[in-house]
Protein backbone atom coordinates (compact mmCIF):
# COMPACT_ATOMS: atom_id res chain seq x y z
CA UNK A 1 0.00 0.00 0.00
CA UNK A 2 1.42 3.38 -1.09
CA UNK A 3 -0.68 7.49 -0.45
CA UNK A 4 -2.09 6.88 -3.53
CA UNK A 5 -3.78 4.02 -2.23
CA UNK A 6 -5.28 6.29 0.35
CA UNK A 7 -5.72 9.41 -1.76
CA UNK A 8 -7.07 7.40 -5.07
CA UNK A 9 -7.46 5.93 -6.99
CA UNK A 10 -8.98 8.42 -9.77
CA UNK A 11 -12.16 6.05 -10.65
CA UNK A 12 -15.76 5.44 -11.29
CA UNK A 13 -18.45 4.81 -8.63
CA UNK A 14 -20.07 4.17 -7.04
CA UNK A 15 -17.82 0.85 -5.53
CA UNK A 16 -14.22 0.07 -5.43
CA UNK A 17 -14.63 -3.39 -4.84
CA UNK A 18 -18.07 -3.75 -7.44
CA UNK A 19 -17.14 -1.41 -9.72
CA UNK A 20 -13.42 -0.26 -9.95
CA UNK A 21 -12.11 -3.48 -9.60
CA UNK A 22 -14.55 -5.15 -11.81
CA UNK A 23 -13.60 -3.16 -14.46
CA UNK A 24 -9.76 -3.95 -13.61
CA UNK A 25 -10.69 -7.86 -14.14
CA UNK A 26 -11.95 -7.28 -17.35
CA UNK A 27 -9.73 -4.70 -18.59
CA UNK A 28 -6.58 -7.22 -17.26
CA UNK A 29 -8.66 -9.96 -19.76
CA UNK A 30 -8.47 -8.16 -22.49
CA UNK A 31 -5.10 -7.48 -22.34
CA UNK A 32 -4.60 -11.20 -21.66
CA UNK A 33 -6.58 -11.68 -24.68
CA UNK A 34 -4.15 -9.42 -26.93
CA UNK A 35 -7.21 -8.93 -29.37
CA UNK A 36 -10.49 -7.58 -29.31
CA UNK A 37 -13.23 -9.74 -27.85
CA UNK A 38 -16.39 -10.57 -29.66
CA UNK A 39 -17.92 -13.01 -27.32
CA UNK A 40 -18.20 -12.57 -23.70
CA UNK A 41 -19.98 -14.98 -21.35
CA UNK A 42 -19.73 -13.18 -17.74
CA UNK A 43 -20.86 -15.42 -14.78
CA UNK A 44 -21.38 -13.22 -11.91
CA UNK A 45 -20.36 -15.25 -8.16
CA UNK A 46 -21.17 -14.41 -4.95
CA UNK A 47 -21.79 -10.67 -4.13
CA UNK A 48 -20.84 -9.84 -7.59
CA UNK A 49 -24.35 -11.71 -7.99
CA UNK A 50 -26.48 -10.19 -5.35
CA UNK A 51 -25.04 -6.52 -5.26
CA UNK A 52 -23.75 -6.24 -8.70
CA UNK A 53 -26.62 -4.74 -10.65
CA UNK A 54 -26.76 -1.57 -7.83
CA UNK A 55 -22.93 -0.87 -8.10
CA UNK A 56 -22.97 -1.21 -11.84
CA UNK A 57 -20.76 -4.11 -11.55
CA UNK A 58 -22.18 -5.16 -15.17
CA UNK A 59 -21.67 -2.15 -16.94
CA UNK A 60 -18.18 -2.13 -15.37
CA UNK A 61 -17.24 -5.89 -16.56
CA UNK A 62 -18.21 -4.96 -19.67
CA UNK A 63 -16.69 -1.35 -19.75
CA UNK A 64 -13.36 -3.66 -19.08
CA UNK A 65 -13.48 -6.00 -21.75
CA UNK A 66 -13.40 -3.53 -23.69
CA UNK A 67 -10.30 -1.78 -22.85
CA UNK A 68 -11.46 0.87 -20.43
CA UNK A 69 -9.86 1.53 -17.49
CA UNK A 70 -11.27 2.30 -14.18
CA UNK A 71 -11.22 5.88 -14.31
CA UNK A 72 -13.48 5.84 -18.21
CA UNK A 73 -15.74 8.15 -17.92
CA UNK A 74 -17.87 5.71 -20.53
CA UNK A 75 -18.19 2.77 -17.99
CA UNK A 76 -21.73 3.80 -17.48
CA UNK A 77 -22.37 3.32 -20.97
CA UNK A 78 -20.55 0.44 -21.81
CA UNK A 79 -23.37 -1.53 -23.02
CA UNK A 80 -23.97 0.76 -26.07
CA UNK A 81 -20.03 0.78 -26.71
CA UNK A 82 -19.57 -2.65 -26.84
CA UNK A 83 -22.78 -2.84 -29.82
CA UNK A 84 -21.04 -0.53 -31.48
CA UNK A 85 -17.55 -2.43 -31.37
CA UNK A 86 -19.35 -5.53 -31.93
CA UNK A 87 -18.52 -7.40 -28.86
CA UNK A 88 -21.62 -10.28 -27.88
CA UNK A 89 -21.79 -10.63 -24.36
CA UNK A 90 -24.35 -11.93 -21.72
CA UNK A 91 -24.67 -12.71 -18.00
CA UNK A 92 -25.43 -15.86 -15.84
CA UNK A 93 -24.63 -17.18 -12.68
CA UNK A 94 -22.19 -19.22 -10.69
CA UNK A 95 -21.42 -20.63 -8.19
CA UNK A 96 -17.32 -20.81 -8.09
CA UNK A 97 -17.00 -22.20 -4.55
CA UNK A 98 -13.83 -21.38 -2.61
CA UNK A 99 -13.37 -18.41 -4.13
CA UNK A 100 -13.62 -14.25 -2.99
CA UNK A 101 -17.26 -13.39 -2.41
CA UNK A 102 -16.43 -11.34 -5.11
CA UNK A 103 -15.92 -13.20 -8.07
CA UNK A 104 -16.76 -13.39 -12.13
CA UNK A 105 -16.05 -16.15 -14.26
CA UNK A 106 -15.19 -14.99 -17.97
CA UNK A 107 -15.90 -16.92 -21.26
CA UNK A 108 -14.06 -15.29 -23.74
CA UNK A 109 -13.81 -15.43 -27.20
CA UNK A 110 -11.21 -13.52 -29.57
CA UNK A 111 -10.99 -11.70 -32.80
CA UNK A 112 -9.10 -14.67 -34.35
CA UNK A 113 -11.48 -17.29 -32.56
CA UNK A 114 -8.27 -17.13 -29.67
CA UNK A 115 -10.54 -18.74 -26.22
CA UNK A 116 -9.80 -17.84 -22.27
CA UNK A 117 -11.49 -18.79 -19.38
CA UNK A 118 -10.70 -16.58 -16.46
CA UNK A 119 -11.79 -16.44 -12.99
CA UNK A 120 -10.97 -12.57 -11.24
CA UNK A 121 -11.39 -11.42 -7.76
CA UNK A 122 -12.16 -8.17 -6.60
CA UNK A 123 -10.31 -8.66 -2.81
CA UNK A 124 -10.63 -5.17 -1.74
CA UNK A 125 -10.37 -1.33 -2.54
CA UNK A 126 -9.96 -1.33 -5.96
CA UNK A 127 -7.12 -4.80 -5.83
CA UNK A 128 -7.81 -7.41 -8.04
CA UNK A 129 -6.61 -11.26 -8.36
CA UNK A 130 -6.58 -13.26 -11.19
CA UNK A 131 -7.39 -16.72 -9.71
CA UNK A 132 -7.24 -18.54 -12.65
CA UNK A 133 -6.68 -19.13 -16.42
CA UNK A 134 -8.13 -22.16 -18.51
CA UNK A 135 -8.40 -23.88 -15.13
CA UNK A 136 -4.72 -23.35 -14.26
CA UNK A 137 -4.46 -21.80 -10.67
CA UNK A 138 -2.80 -17.99 -11.32
CA UNK A 139 -3.32 -15.48 -8.78
CA UNK A 140 -1.83 -12.26 -9.81
CA UNK A 141 -2.65 -8.46 -8.76
CA UNK A 142 -2.59 -7.34 -12.51
CA UNK A 143 -0.30 -4.49 -10.84
CA UNK A 144 2.92 -5.75 -12.03
CA UNK A 145 3.86 -6.77 -16.13
CA UNK A 146 3.32 -10.80 -15.85
CA UNK A 147 4.10 -13.48 -17.74
CA UNK A 148 2.33 -16.40 -17.38
CA UNK A 149 4.43 -19.36 -18.60
CA UNK A 150 2.63 -22.84 -19.07
CA UNK A 151 5.08 -25.54 -19.46
CA UNK A 152 6.35 -29.17 -18.61
CA UNK A 153 7.41 -29.43 -14.99
CA UNK A 154 10.95 -30.31 -16.08
CA UNK A 155 13.91 -30.00 -14.26
CA UNK A 156 16.11 -26.95 -14.74
CA UNK A 157 13.49 -25.27 -16.70
CA UNK A 158 12.81 -22.49 -13.51
CA UNK A 159 16.33 -22.00 -13.52
CA UNK A 160 16.49 -20.95 -17.49
CA UNK A 161 13.97 -18.57 -17.51
CA UNK A 162 14.73 -16.34 -14.15
CA UNK A 163 18.56 -16.67 -15.53
CA UNK A 164 17.42 -15.32 -19.21
CA UNK A 165 15.26 -12.73 -17.39
CA UNK A 166 18.17 -11.50 -15.18
CA UNK A 167 20.11 -11.89 -18.30
CA UNK A 168 17.83 -8.62 -19.31
CA UNK A 169 18.27 -7.03 -16.43
CA UNK A 170 14.88 -7.79 -15.53
CA UNK A 171 14.06 -8.21 -11.79
CA UNK A 172 11.50 -10.33 -10.67
CA UNK A 173 8.95 -8.78 -8.03
CA UNK A 174 7.04 -12.08 -6.95
CA UNK A 175 7.13 -15.22 -8.88
CA UNK A 176 4.81 -18.30 -8.29
CA UNK A 177 5.05 -21.86 -9.43
CA UNK A 178 1.87 -24.50 -9.82
CA UNK A 179 1.42 -27.65 -11.48
CA UNK A 180 -0.98 -30.17 -11.50
CA UNK A 181 0.84 -33.52 -11.08
CA UNK A 182 4.07 -34.30 -10.71
CA UNK A 183 6.38 -34.51 -14.41
CA UNK A 184 3.02 -32.96 -16.25
CA UNK A 185 2.09 -29.65 -17.60
CA UNK A 186 2.71 -26.48 -14.86
CA UNK A 187 2.48 -23.08 -15.11
CA UNK A 188 4.95 -20.12 -13.56
CA UNK A 189 3.80 -16.75 -12.58
CA UNK A 190 6.38 -13.94 -12.76
CA UNK A 191 5.99 -10.25 -11.77
CA UNK A 192 7.92 -8.21 -12.78
CA UNK A 193 9.39 -5.12 -12.21
CA UNK A 194 9.89 -3.58 -15.51
CA UNK A 195 8.25 -4.71 -19.09
CA UNK A 196 10.00 -7.73 -20.57
CA UNK A 197 10.91 -6.91 -23.86
CA UNK A 198 9.38 -8.35 -27.00
CA UNK A 199 13.04 -9.97 -27.44
CA UNK A 200 12.52 -11.95 -24.14
CA UNK A 201 9.49 -13.33 -24.53
CA UNK A 202 10.19 -14.76 -28.34
CA UNK A 203 13.45 -16.47 -26.59
CA UNK A 204 10.97 -18.39 -23.66
CA UNK A 205 8.55 -18.97 -26.10
CA UNK A 206 11.46 -21.01 -27.90
CA UNK A 207 12.82 -22.63 -24.82
CA UNK A 208 12.45 -26.33 -24.84
CA UNK A 209 9.38 -27.23 -22.03
CA UNK A 210 7.86 -24.10 -22.38
CA UNK A 211 3.82 -24.91 -24.32
CA UNK A 212 2.53 -21.08 -24.04
CA UNK A 213 3.77 -17.75 -22.96
CA UNK A 214 1.21 -15.02 -22.30
CA UNK A 215 2.43 -11.50 -21.16
CA UNK A 216 0.37 -9.15 -19.47
CA UNK A 217 1.73 -5.55 -20.19
CA UNK A 218 1.41 -2.56 -18.36
CA UNK A 219 1.73 -0.77 -21.50
CA UNK A 220 -1.32 0.44 -23.93
CA UNK B 1 5.74 2.33 3.93
CA UNK B 2 7.36 2.99 7.36
CA UNK B 3 5.20 5.16 9.76
CA UNK B 4 2.66 3.19 11.16
CA UNK B 5 1.85 5.70 13.84
CA UNK B 6 1.38 9.32 13.71
CA UNK B 7 4.15 9.88 16.80
CA UNK B 8 6.40 8.43 14.04
CA UNK B 9 5.73 10.87 11.79
CA UNK B 10 5.61 13.71 14.55
CA UNK B 11 9.35 12.20 15.46
CA UNK B 12 10.83 12.25 11.67
CA UNK B 13 9.50 15.68 11.05
CA UNK B 14 11.40 16.99 14.02
CA UNK B 15 14.74 15.00 13.24
CA UNK B 16 14.45 15.99 9.73
CA UNK B 17 13.29 19.71 10.69
CA UNK B 18 10.65 19.21 7.63
CA UNK B 19 6.93 20.07 8.02
CA UNK B 20 4.08 16.99 8.59
CA UNK B 21 3.42 16.82 4.67
CA UNK B 22 7.24 16.53 3.96
CA UNK B 23 7.76 13.94 6.01
CA UNK B 24 5.01 12.22 3.96
CA UNK B 25 6.29 12.77 0.82
CA UNK B 26 9.74 12.24 1.67
CA UNK B 27 8.03 8.44 2.80
CA UNK B 28 6.44 8.19 -0.50
CA UNK B 29 9.68 8.78 -3.08
CA UNK B 30 12.04 6.19 -0.77
CA UNK B 31 9.06 4.12 -0.73
CA UNK B 32 7.79 4.52 -4.61
CA UNK B 33 11.39 5.37 -5.98
CA UNK B 34 10.12 8.21 -7.26
CA UNK B 35 11.39 11.75 -7.52
CA UNK B 36 9.75 14.57 -5.45
CA UNK B 37 7.99 15.79 -8.57
CA UNK B 38 6.51 12.75 -9.63
CA UNK B 39 4.92 12.30 -6.07
CA UNK B 40 4.01 15.89 -6.22
CA UNK B 41 2.82 16.04 -9.36
CA UNK B 42 0.58 12.39 -8.87
CA UNK B 43 -0.98 14.34 -6.01
CA UNK B 44 -1.88 17.59 -7.72
CA UNK B 45 -3.75 15.56 -10.48
CA UNK B 46 -5.91 13.85 -7.06
CA UNK B 47 -6.36 17.18 -6.17
CA UNK B 48 -7.54 18.70 -9.98
CA UNK B 49 -9.54 15.29 -10.28
CA UNK B 50 -11.65 15.88 -7.02
CA UNK B 51 -11.79 19.65 -8.31
CA UNK B 52 -13.31 17.89 -11.27
CA UNK B 53 -15.76 15.76 -9.86
CA UNK B 54 -17.15 18.65 -7.51
CA UNK B 55 -17.71 20.39 -10.89
CA UNK B 56 -19.20 17.61 -12.96
CA UNK B 57 -22.13 17.38 -10.40
CA UNK B 58 -25.19 16.52 -12.16
CA UNK B 59 -28.41 17.38 -10.86
CA UNK B 60 -30.32 15.40 -13.13
CA UNK B 61 -28.60 12.04 -12.26
CA UNK B 62 -30.44 9.21 -10.33
CA UNK B 63 -28.95 5.89 -8.90
CA UNK B 64 -29.39 2.68 -10.24
CA UNK B 65 -31.67 2.09 -7.31
CA UNK B 66 -33.21 5.42 -7.67
CA UNK B 67 -32.80 5.60 -3.89
CA UNK B 68 -30.80 8.97 -4.35
CA UNK B 69 -29.49 11.59 -6.35
CA UNK B 70 -30.95 15.80 -6.90
CA UNK B 71 -30.20 16.68 -2.73
CA UNK B 72 -26.92 18.52 -3.76
CA UNK B 73 -29.23 20.52 -5.93
CA UNK B 74 -31.33 21.11 -2.81
CA UNK B 75 -28.33 22.41 -0.70
CA UNK B 76 -26.75 24.90 -3.71
CA UNK B 77 -30.55 26.20 -3.54
CA UNK B 78 -31.06 26.85 -0.15
CA UNK B 79 -27.07 28.06 -0.01
CA UNK B 80 -29.57 30.81 -1.72
CA UNK B 81 -31.41 31.71 1.49
CA UNK B 82 -30.93 34.24 3.75
CA UNK B 83 -31.21 34.09 7.15
CA UNK B 84 -30.21 30.39 7.04
CA UNK B 85 -28.67 28.99 10.00
CA UNK B 86 -25.62 27.47 9.21
CA UNK B 87 -22.97 30.03 7.58
CA UNK B 88 -21.27 30.19 4.61
CA UNK B 89 -18.57 27.79 4.83
CA UNK B 90 -20.06 25.01 6.43
CA UNK B 91 -23.07 25.50 3.95
CA UNK B 92 -20.42 24.83 1.26
CA UNK B 93 -18.53 21.69 3.26
CA UNK B 94 -22.26 20.39 2.95
CA UNK B 95 -23.15 21.01 -0.30
CA UNK B 96 -20.14 19.95 -1.87
CA UNK B 97 -20.15 16.87 0.46
CA UNK B 98 -23.79 15.74 -0.45
CA UNK B 99 -22.55 16.52 -4.58
CA UNK B 100 -19.37 14.18 -4.14
CA UNK B 101 -21.51 11.25 -2.80
CA UNK B 102 -24.43 11.70 -5.05
CA UNK B 103 -21.72 11.59 -7.92
CA UNK B 104 -20.40 8.11 -7.07
CA UNK B 105 -23.17 6.69 -6.49
CA UNK B 106 -24.86 7.44 -9.99
CA UNK B 107 -21.27 6.57 -11.35
CA UNK B 108 -19.41 9.62 -12.39
CA UNK B 109 -15.53 9.70 -11.64
CA UNK B 110 -14.80 10.41 -8.23
CA UNK B 111 -10.90 10.10 -6.21
CA UNK B 112 -11.60 7.73 -3.28
CA UNK B 113 -10.44 9.37 -0.29
CA UNK B 114 -9.65 7.12 1.49
CA UNK B 115 -12.87 4.99 -0.27
CA UNK B 116 -15.04 5.64 -2.70
CA UNK B 117 -17.88 5.35 -0.13
CA UNK B 118 -16.35 8.45 2.11
CA UNK B 119 -15.21 10.49 -0.91
CA UNK B 120 -17.13 13.35 -0.10
CA UNK B 121 -15.63 13.82 3.12
CA UNK B 122 -11.86 15.30 2.06
CA UNK B 123 -12.99 17.03 -1.37
CA UNK B 124 -15.91 18.85 0.78
CA UNK B 125 -13.37 20.58 3.71
CA UNK B 126 -10.77 21.25 0.78
CA UNK B 127 -12.18 22.83 -1.74
CA UNK B 128 -14.87 25.08 0.33
CA UNK B 129 -11.54 26.23 1.83
CA UNK B 130 -9.72 27.14 -1.62
CA UNK B 131 -12.94 29.19 -2.41
CA UNK B 132 -13.00 30.75 0.95
CA UNK B 133 -9.04 32.08 1.45
CA UNK B 134 -6.57 33.09 -0.64
CA UNK B 135 -4.21 29.58 -0.96
CA UNK B 136 -1.99 28.18 -4.01
CA UNK B 137 -2.65 25.07 -5.47
CA UNK B 138 0.48 23.72 -3.84
CA UNK B 139 -0.45 24.39 -0.91
CA UNK B 140 -3.96 22.19 -1.38
CA UNK B 141 -1.67 19.52 -2.38
CA UNK B 142 0.52 19.79 0.38
CA UNK B 143 -2.77 19.70 2.68
CA UNK B 144 -3.91 16.64 0.39
CA UNK B 145 -0.34 15.10 2.05
CA UNK B 146 -1.16 15.61 5.38
CA UNK B 147 -4.06 13.69 4.51
CA UNK B 148 -2.66 10.89 3.02
CA UNK B 149 -0.60 10.68 5.89
CA UNK B 150 -2.85 10.37 8.60
CA UNK B 151 -4.87 7.88 6.37
CA UNK B 152 -1.91 5.79 5.98
CA UNK B 153 -1.08 5.39 9.67
CA UNK B 154 -4.72 4.64 9.94
CA UNK B 155 -4.83 2.25 7.32
CA UNK B 156 -1.78 0.41 8.05
CA UNK B 157 -2.52 0.04 12.38
CA UNK B 158 -6.52 -0.15 12.36
CA UNK B 159 -8.36 -0.24 8.94
CA UNK B 160 -9.89 1.72 6.33
CA UNK B 161 -12.77 -0.52 5.28
CA UNK B 162 -15.96 -0.61 5.89
CA UNK B 163 -16.28 -4.79 5.94
CA UNK B 164 -13.30 -4.60 8.48
CA UNK B 165 -13.97 -1.59 10.53
CA UNK B 166 -17.74 -0.54 10.32
CA UNK B 167 -18.62 3.21 8.36
CA UNK B 168 -16.15 4.07 11.13
CA UNK B 169 -13.22 3.21 9.34
CA UNK B 170 -14.14 4.39 6.03
CA UNK B 171 -15.93 8.22 7.43
CA UNK B 172 -14.05 8.60 10.61
CA UNK B 173 -10.78 8.01 9.01
CA UNK B 174 -11.91 10.33 6.15
CA UNK B 175 -12.86 12.77 8.90
CA UNK B 176 -9.83 12.64 10.59
CA UNK B 177 -7.70 13.29 7.21
CA UNK B 178 -9.54 16.08 6.40
CA UNK B 179 -9.67 17.48 10.31
CA UNK B 180 -5.52 17.45 9.90
CA UNK B 181 -5.27 18.94 6.30
CA UNK B 182 -7.58 21.51 6.97
CA UNK B 183 -5.69 22.59 10.67
CA UNK B 184 -2.26 22.03 8.26
CA UNK B 185 -4.03 24.97 6.08
CA UNK B 186 -5.07 27.34 9.32
CA UNK B 187 -1.86 27.14 10.32
CA UNK B 188 -1.60 24.55 13.10
CA UNK B 189 1.43 23.46 13.99
CA UNK B 190 2.28 19.03 13.73
CA UNK B 191 0.43 18.80 17.17
CA UNK B 192 -2.58 20.53 16.65
CA UNK B 193 -2.50 18.76 12.90
CA UNK B 194 -2.79 15.10 15.36
CA UNK B 195 -5.14 16.04 17.80
CA UNK B 196 -7.38 17.75 15.10
CA UNK B 197 -7.44 14.34 13.48
CA UNK B 198 -7.89 12.28 16.51
CA UNK B 199 -10.98 14.74 17.76
CA UNK B 200 -12.78 13.52 14.82
CA UNK B 201 -12.34 10.20 14.76
CA UNK B 202 -13.05 9.69 18.35
CA UNK B 203 -16.70 11.66 17.25
CA UNK B 204 -16.99 8.99 14.54
CA UNK B 205 -16.01 5.77 16.95
CA UNK B 206 -18.56 3.01 16.82
CA UNK B 207 -20.42 3.71 13.61
CA UNK B 208 -21.09 0.78 11.99
CA UNK B 209 -21.74 -0.28 8.26
CA UNK B 210 -25.38 -0.76 7.58
CA UNK B 211 -25.64 0.02 4.13
CA UNK B 212 -29.50 -0.22 2.72
CA UNK B 213 -29.08 -3.47 -0.20
CA UNK B 214 -25.59 -3.24 0.16
CA UNK B 215 -25.13 -0.10 -1.86
CA UNK B 216 -23.41 3.19 -1.62
CA UNK B 217 -25.86 4.97 -0.89
CA UNK B 218 -28.07 5.14 2.14
CA UNK B 219 -26.50 6.15 4.66
CA UNK B 220 -23.08 6.48 3.15
CA UNK B 221 -23.95 9.77 1.17
CA UNK B 222 -25.58 12.07 4.23
CA UNK B 223 -22.47 10.31 6.74
CA UNK B 224 -20.48 12.19 4.37
CA UNK B 225 -21.80 15.25 5.05
CA UNK B 226 -21.69 14.52 9.18
CA UNK B 227 -17.69 13.28 8.29
CA UNK B 228 -16.81 16.81 6.53
CA UNK B 229 -18.72 18.98 8.95
CA UNK B 230 -16.90 16.62 12.03
CA UNK B 231 -13.70 17.61 10.58
CA UNK B 232 -14.14 21.69 10.49
CA UNK B 233 -14.77 21.64 13.59
CA UNK B 234 -12.48 19.66 15.33
CA UNK B 235 -9.89 21.38 13.31
CA UNK B 236 -11.20 24.34 14.90
CA UNK B 237 -11.52 22.71 18.46
CA UNK B 238 -7.62 22.01 17.71
CA UNK B 239 -6.84 25.34 16.56
CA UNK B 240 -8.35 26.70 19.43
CA UNK B 241 -5.85 25.14 21.39
CA UNK B 242 -7.83 22.18 22.88
CA UNK B 243 -6.11 18.82 22.89
CA UNK B 244 -7.11 15.27 22.58
CA UNK B 245 -7.20 13.69 26.36
CA UNK B 246 -6.79 10.31 24.70
CA UNK B 247 -3.18 10.37 22.96
CA UNK B 248 -4.09 10.54 18.93
CA UNK B 249 -2.42 7.13 18.59
CA UNK B 250 -4.18 5.31 21.25
CA UNK B 251 -7.85 6.80 19.36
CA UNK B 252 -6.76 5.06 16.06
CA UNK B 253 -6.14 1.70 18.21
CA UNK B 254 -9.46 2.20 19.67
CA UNK B 255 -11.18 2.55 16.21
CA UNK B 256 -9.37 -1.08 15.29
CA UNK B 257 -10.47 -2.69 18.47
CA UNK B 258 -13.78 -1.36 18.35
CA UNK B 259 -13.87 -2.50 14.41
CA UNK B 260 -12.98 -6.22 15.27
CA UNK B 261 -15.95 -6.46 18.39
CA UNK B 262 -18.29 -5.15 15.84
CA UNK B 263 -20.09 -7.87 15.06
CA UNK B 264 -20.09 -9.29 11.09
CA UNK B 265 -24.33 -8.25 10.72
CA UNK B 266 -23.12 -4.37 11.05
CA UNK B 267 -19.87 -4.28 8.63
CA UNK B 268 -21.07 -4.34 4.89
CA UNK B 269 -23.19 -7.25 5.05
CA UNK B 270 -26.15 -5.36 5.41
CA UNK B 271 -28.06 -7.35 8.09
CA UNK B 272 -28.50 -5.91 10.67
CA UNK B 273 -29.21 -1.82 11.21
CA UNK B 274 -30.35 0.29 8.80
CA UNK B 275 -30.23 -2.79 6.21
CA UNK B 276 -33.13 -4.55 7.71
CA UNK B 277 -35.93 -1.56 8.44
CA UNK B 278 -39.09 -2.44 6.41
CA UNK B 279 -38.15 0.92 4.55
CA UNK B 280 -34.98 -0.67 3.55
CA UNK B 281 -36.74 -3.81 2.63
CA UNK B 282 -39.30 -1.71 0.33
CA UNK B 283 -36.35 -0.65 -1.39
CA UNK B 284 -34.39 -3.84 -1.89
CA UNK B 285 -37.73 -5.47 -2.82
CA UNK B 286 -38.09 -3.11 -6.01
CA UNK B 287 -34.37 -3.51 -6.72
CA UNK B 288 -35.00 -7.68 -6.96
CA UNK B 289 -38.02 -6.74 -8.87
CA UNK B 290 -35.58 -4.78 -11.28
CA UNK B 291 -33.33 -7.17 -12.00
Amino acid sequence: MNIFDIIGPVMVGPSSSHTAGACKIGYVSRKLMAQPIVKAEIFLHGSFLLTGKGHGTNLALVAGLLGMKPDDKRIPYSFEQAKKEGMDFSFGEVDLKDVHPNSVLLKLTGEDGRYLEIVGESVGGSVINIASINGQAANFSGDYPTLIIQNRDLPGLVANVTSELAKRTINIATMKLNRSTRGENAVMIIECDHEVWDAAIKWLKELEGVISVTYYSLEN
Amino acid sequence: MSFSTLKEVLEYSEAKKVPFWEAIILDDMRERGVTRGESFETMRGMYQAMRMADEDYEADLRSASGMVGGDGAKLEAFSQKENRLVGDFLTSVMEKAVKMGESNACMKRIVAAPTAGSCGVIPAVLLSYAEKREVSEEKMVEALFVAAGIGEVIATSASISGAEGGCQAEIGSASAMAAGAVTYLEGGDNEAIVHAAALALKNMLGLTCDPVGGLVEVPCIKRNVSGAVNAVISSQMAMAGIRSAIVPDEVIDSMRRIGKLLPSCLRETSQEGLAITPSAQQVTKKLAQKS
